[in-house]
């Protein structure tokens, strides 16, 4: 494969997958609730993301006359281009990966800080109250779970003594991270939940609350642009908690982008689980959650991690 | 070739930096102002990038541009009035309350372009490209700090630790304790 086709095809696959992942969750979400689904379109209601993508496009594409304009049509791009900035440093399988990096992990960090300004930049620009409110909870929100998804990672680091994902990867050629850093993973899991603000931590959008928070004055393909990047998060997600916790793509029998597309599957799967199955919380008690609870853990899963590791080699 | 390719990207970083920090100034909406702010690091940092620092550059992006700053057009973002904070600003701005301010930065740039006669040019130039093999790593980094520049990592910790205790008291003011005890009673 020629070095400039790899990104293109990953490109085009994520695309088809962050739309396709749409329906997966309807259906999925569906059977967990004794529903049918999608199920008209093609067989199993395959097609139904064509019908979407076909309807959201024909839609009229509205700028509110009073929304901040520029800003208005540049966040929803933010939101798509960081989530998809962020699958260039991630090892689908040995030769499968976009771009080299030594300080990977850290790159991944100012990726996932600087989309908060997708979500933010959405609100004010649409000059209405429920989208700015919907933007000051994801502000607060996001820059909380931050300070413990970068926390959490830090764990990782010190086992694998690399900040590259690669080099993350083929450390855990013997034992996987997660027994070594189960409190690690779940800190990393609910922080990334947070981060991508799925249910049951999409306060941003709570529908029963502000309408639909930050997205509430965009329509057609600037809302699924939106909707889309919300997906890739939730891929993003699931392929570095594989990656950094169960092995990236390493794997018995199988070809290793098999395996990775497996373990990848299985979270995204979870991830639609957790939406089905928790309520969302009330907003105060999320961030209590965060700082009360999850920081001192946090804090105290670092430090255990550093000091087992020292004493192991001196 | 490479050296040639890196003094190109630099030139073009520096001229938005430049342009982006002018516009922070001029512009008009105050959010518009914070995001050529925003800009204005995410450039900063590429240049760190070029100069071989790159775990500097994830911080500027981490640190600057993904909280501070969001902090920043969080509290503007709730005390922004449009149209009507505009005009009060204008109003409250006269040209006499900036004449120290114009004087002192004048006198700075006065120093800055003389310092820039005074430099050879020779100089300037080799300190754009970093050559490949004067990477900084992670480790230089905490070496350099916990060594001879621990006294440095203390202070700036105690200094946190102080702002941290400040903010957990102001939170914890008198009055907001007993409104609480008040809705407690009820």
């Amino acid at each position: 494969m020629t070095s400039w086709l790899t990104p293109l095809i990953i490109l085009i696959v994520l695309l088809l997958l962050g739309a396709w992942s749409i329906w997966l969750e309807r259906r999925v979400l569906a059977l967990w609730q004794d529903r049918l689904g999608p199920n008209r379109v093609g067989p199993f209601g395959l097609l139904q993301v064509v019908a979407d993508m076909i309807k959201i496009f024909t839609k009229e594409d509205w700028v509110p006359p009073f929304a901040d304009k520029v800003l208005f049509i540049i966040s929803p791009m933010i939101v798509m281009i960081m989530t998809l900035l962020g699958f260039a440093i991630i090892p689908f399988a040995p030769n499968i990966q976009i771009a080299q990096f030594d300080h990977a992990l850290l790159f991944l960090l100012a990726i996932s800080s600087l989309s908060v300004y997708s979500i933010m930049l959405a609100g004010f620009s649409s000059n209405s109250k429920y989208a700015l409110l919907g933007a000051m909870r994801t502000a607060a929100q996001m820059i909380s779970y931050e300070v413990f998804m970068g926390l959490a990672l830090m764990g990782v680091v010190i086992l694998a003594d690399d900040f590259s994902l690669s080099a993350i990867v083929a450390a855990q050629a013997d034992v996987w991270f997660i027994c070594y850093q189960p409190l690690g993973f779940v800190l990393f899991f609910i922080a990334g939940i947070a981060e991508i603000h799925r249910a049951p931590f999409d306060l941003p959008e709570a529908e029963t609350e502000i309408v639909a928070g930050f997205h509430t004055e965009y329509s057609s393909m600037k809302f699924g642009m939106f909707f889309i990047g919300e997906y890739l998060g939730v891929i993003l997600i699931s392929s570095l908690i594989t990656t950094l916790y169960f092995g990236g793509w390493q794997g018995p029998f199988l070809p290793p982008l098999l395996w990775f597309i497996l373990k990848t599957g299985f979270f995204i799967l979870f991830f639609i689980l957790l939406r089905a199955a928790i309520p969302r919380p009330r907003y105060d008690q999320l961030m209590v959650f965060a700082w009360y609870i999850l920081l001192p853990l946090s804090l105290l899963n670092l430090l255990v991690t550093g000091a087992v590791k020292l004493s192991l080699l001196g | 070739m490479l050296d040639n390719m890196l003094n190109t990207i630099f030139i073009i970083t520096a001229a938005i930096i430049l342009i982006s920090a002018l516009l922070t100034i001029t512009a008009h909406n105050v959010v518009h102002a914070l995001l050529y702010l925003v800009i204005t690091m995410l450039a900063v940092s590429l240049i760190f990038f070029i100069l071989g620092a790159s775990f500097a550059a994830a911080l500027q992006i981490i640190i600057y541009a993904g909280a501070i700053m969001v902090l920043f057009i969080f509290v503007t973002m709730m005390l922004h009035q449009g149209e009507k904070s505009l005009a009060q600003e204008r109003h409250l701005f006269h040209f006499s309350t900036s004449i120290t301010a114009l004087f002192l930065s004048s006198m700075l740039f006065f120093e800055l372009i003389f310092m820039l006669f005074l430099t050879p040019t020779d100089s300037a130039n080799s300190r754009v490209t970093a050559p490949s093999s004067a990477i900084i790593t992670v480790k230089d980094i905490g070496t350099q700090l916990y060594g001879p520049y621990s006294l440095l990592v203390v202070i700036s910790a105690l200094m946190l630790l102080s702002a941290l205790i400040t903010a957990i008291h102001i939170s914890k003011s008198p009055v907001t304790s007993e409104i609480k005890t008040k809705a407690d009673n009820l």
